[in-house]
């Protein structure tokens, strides 16, 4: 029960029927029964009115008393303290779609450097590891080498078109559902209600003195974010070397310094930004929000309060109506508010804290369906069709009634616009989803017909030939033989191109010949140091373009590469 | 960008948050306060950053700079790392010190260590005359081909660099003398021409010119040291003459005014200031360039 006067809060205690009066500021209820109210009033030489049930608590709604940490109007000192959060557990579409994506990202990060993938003798056979000693990256049939780091620029190419695209339809779904942290704070808060129980429970707990049962449960709930905290980290580090045997070198205090170091750090990161900074870590320190919502426009699917049937919104609607103003279907409840892991309020329209999680769509729709009412006072929608909307709620006075959009039989009319998945297929759209699916085929393409056997020379620079006493000239090539594959090959070394002219490895005091052959290393660069031999008379100019030409005996597979040879 | 003075301090309509009066072509800043962690987070920079200066070196003084407690010095660093790297190569250097130049050669690894820090003292040591790729310049010879005044297999090479050429410091040094043969009158102008002629025809020279007569004054004056034919004999320091490589400019003047007036290049011998091990790894050097025999 409560009971209002200005400035004074009455706490009537149940039992004893003890009155405690403070004076207050902002607040102004007093808890108690109508008699006791009115004799409390007396007392007080003032009137003190009852108040009544809402409508929504009437039908099984309970008012919250929340506030957004961003609500306007109240000024701040220069630097702020942070607003604690205390989301509610949702229920609902969308908080379903949020576990499973949990589910399977944290699965995906968990599991990934555990996979196997068979790749010969001569490979490690994890599916996906970066190998920095040896500098190589696999991903099951991939293998990058570092001179081809350009495909890793190709895919943060596409993850900027990827951004792009999912921004411009389905606005910050990133943020909302697959960001890192938001999956891990998703996880952390998880924890802290399985032990500290939800919302009210946890508000209560955080403002008991401490006593055991707060300590035991604050550490239990520390220790168990720590343990995750220190196994994300931990996975972190598997796919950097081959995890069987980094995990059995971690548990015996084997594994090196960096190792440690690097879960170390991890930890500290996963429990500092998932466990306590949570949404300060989206609102202050993350670039994405600025970037992402200078992304968005007027055809992108948003969280958006549907304040055209919302406002005015109101606790006492019967009443309200009897009284003939206008009621918007907004019960003001604040479930949405309590729900909100950033806690603001959306009905305060889009705002830079706003992940677009959508966990108020569901906490507004449970309201909406015991109220009776249609879903989606809180959706998914574009500016465009909520300005649509607007335009169809707006009276011929000029003013946003919510009358407007309800017909007769009190349902809304059909001409209100409701989310729709042909807004994602635009021109601005389409063409992002082109460009990122031909740079993702041409980078498939590319990768999958690369050679597997190439060749580079570097003719010497000093000196560039040689006179020999015999006249003929010699000219030195650093020449670099890359055998992508997995085995070991034979290479056949020609020259093309050449009139007379022969080689021979240096280092070998053998007579030069015109073809050599050797046996290159599996996975490796084999670098050679060739001399070549010419007569300068056999030769048209004083410098002859030429080809050094590589072929794998067993398979035919060549590689040619152009090289000059210099003369006097 | 025009900045605008806000003495009123207004408040945002929307966020209903006090402006900074800061305008920029009508986008307003409004003055949120700061989360209180950011401060914290300064604080304990500014914390570390005194802690760190405590530690380390980092106040610059008239003379050096403070020392810091932890007595951190990026140069005593290096010094280690140098120290390690110099470990590391003793066992090499040791093998070095104790074998032939032909048995560093056989052996892969060790050729290719000895190959790199002759490499190294090459450029230092070499260089100014041979130039930096060993190509040579008149007077100095070209390491890369394969003619050789002093012999060039790594034997010869080795005891080159050694002792040096001419250097009369060192008593095993090579040495040899070509007579002055127009300036002591051993032949005259005429015959040093003709004999200089038939030199440039048997390098296959511009200008050069068979001829019994010059043949003849080859035979006579220049054959017991150049070799019949001008064949060249290590031996005696003396470069063949029947092939395009010079010592010199290669051109029919150059040799009258070699056989007129000789030139002697001196090369200093290297043992006393690099070192036997390095003279070695020079050697094995010089002995990959190509033309080693």
């Amino acid at each position: 029960m409560v009971c209002r006067a200005d400035a004074v809060e009455c706490i009537i205690h149940r039992r004893t029927g003890w009155i405690e009066l403070t004076e207050i500021k902002a607040k102004n209820e007093l808890v108690g029964n109508k008699a006791r109210c009115s004799s409390i009033g007396s007392i007080l030489g003032t009137t003190l009115m009852l108040e009544e049930k809402t409508d929504a608590e009437q039908q099984g709604i309970k008012r919250i008393d929340v506030e957004a940490v961003n609500t306007a109007g109240v000024r701040e000192p220069l630097y702020a303290a942070r607003k604690k959060v205390f989301p509610q557990r949702a229920k609902g579409t969308f908080r379903r779609l949020k576990w499973i994506i949990m589910v399977l990202t944290l699965a995906v990060y968990y599991i990934t450097p555990w996979l196997k993938w068979d790749r010969g003798e001569f490979a490690p056979d994890q599916a996906v590891l970066i190998d920095l000693a040896n500098r190589r990256f696999y991903f099951f049939f991939i293998e990058i080498w570092p001179q081809e780091f350009y495909y890793v620029a190709g895919l943060l190419v596409m993850a900027g078109i990827g951004l792009f695209l999912v921004t411009s339809t389905v606005g910050r779904a990133w943020c909302g559902y697959t960001c890192p942290q938001t999956v891990w704070v998703d996880l952390f808060l998880v924890v802290e209600r399985a032990i500290e129980g939800d919302r009210n429970a946890r508000i209560k707990l955080d403002k008991s003195p401490w006593s055991v049962n707060k300590l035991a449960k604050r550490l239990s709930k520390h220790a168990v974010w720590l343990l995750i905290a220190v196994s994300t980290g931990g996975a972190w580090i598997f796919y950097f070397a081959e995890a069987p045997n980094l995990l059995r070198e971690l548990v015996t205090l084997q594994a090196p310094a960096i190792a440690y170091i690097t879960i170390a750090i991890l930890t500290a990161t996963t429990y500092t930004f998932g466990g306590l900074m949570r949404e300060q870590v989206c609102t202050y320190m993350c670039p994405w929000p600025r970037i992402q919502a200078a992304m968005l426009d007027e055809h992108s699917a948003t969280v958006t309060y549907n304040d055209w049937r919302g406002e005015p919104r109101n606790k006492h609607t019967k009443k309200a109506i009897a009284e003939g103003k206008n009621v918007g279907d907004c019960v003001d409840c604040n479930a949405c508010v309590a729900v909100c892991p950033m806690g603001i309020d959306i009905r305060n329209g889009q705002q830079l804290e706003c992940i677009t999680c959508a966990l108020c769509i569901d906490a507004c729709d449970n309201v909406m369906d015991k109220l009776g009412k249609e879903r989606g006072l809180i959706s998914y929608t574009t500016l465009n069709d909520y300005n649509a909307n607007v335009k169809l709620a707006t009276g011929p006075d000029g003013l946003v009634n919510p009358k407007n959009v309800r017909g007769k039989n009190g349902r809304l009319v059909d001409a209100v616009i409701n989310a729709n998945w042909r807004t994602l297929i635009r021109p601005r759209t389409l063409l992002y989803a082109a460009l990122l699916g031909s740079i993702g085929f041409g980078m498939l393409y590319v990768l999958s017909t690369r050679d597997q056997l190439s060749l580079s020379v570097l003719h010497d620079r000093n000196p560039l030939y040689v006179l020999l006493s015999d006249g003929s000239v010699r000219n030195g090539y650093d020449v670099k033989i890359v055998n992508m594959e997995n085995d070991p090959r034979t290479i056949e070394l020609t020259m093309n191109g050449l009139a007379g002219g022969s080689m021979r490895l240096a280092g070998q005091n053998s007579e030069p010949v015109g073809t050599l052959q050797f046996e290159i290393e599996p996975d490796q660069v084999h670098p050679l140091r060739l001399y070549v031999q010419a007569d300068p008379d056999d030769l048209a100019g004083k410098s002859e373009i030429f080809e050094f030409v590589i072929t794998d005996i067993q398979n035919d597979e060549s590689a040619v590469a152009r090289a000059k040879f210099e003369t006097p | 960008m025009a900045e605008k003075e806000n003495p009123q301090n207004e408040i945002d309509e929307i966020s209903g948050v006090e402006t900074t009066g800061h305008e920029w072509d009508g986008i307003r800043e409004l003055n949120n306060p700061l989360p209180r962690w950011w401060l914290w987070t300064f604080y304990a920079c500014i914390i570390w950053a005194i802690g760190y200066m405590i530690a380390y070196p980092a106040i610059p003084l008239i003379k050096g700079n403070t020392p810091g407690l932890l007595g951190y010095s990026s140069r005593a660093d290096v010094a280690r790392e140098i120290e390690a790297a110099k470990e590391g190569q003793v066992t090499f250097l040791d093998m070095i010190s104790q074998s032939e130049v032909s048995d560093i050669i056989a052996n892969d690894e060790l050729a290719r260590f000895a190959r790199a820090g002759g490499q190294a003292a090459f450029k230092v040591n070499c260089s100014q005359c041979h130039g930096s790729g060993a190509q040579g310049s008149v007077g100095f010879p070209n390491l890369n081909d394969d003619e050789w005044i002093w012999g060039g297999s790594a034997q010869d090479i080795y005891l080159t660099i050694a002792h040096g050429v001419r250097y009369e410091e060192d008593f095993d040094t090579r040495f040899n003398e070509m007579p002055a043969f127009g300036a002591f009158g051993i032949l005259s102008r005429e015959e040093i021409q003709t004999v200089a002629s038939y030199t440039a025809f048997l390098g296959g020279l511009e200008g050069g010119q068979d001829s019994e007569e010059g043949a003849l004054i080859f035979e006579n004056n220049c054959a017991a040291c150049h070799g019949p034919g001008g064949l060249g004999e290590p031996a005696l320091g003396a470069p063949p003459l029947n092939n395009a490589i010079s010592l010199y400019a290669g051109n029919l003047e150059s040799i009258v005014a070699q056989v007129n007036t000789p030139q002697h290049g001196v090369m200093p011998g290297w043992t006393e200031k690099l070192g036997d091990t390095v003279v070695k790894q020079l050697a094995v050097y010089v002995h990959s360039l190509g033309g080693g025999e």
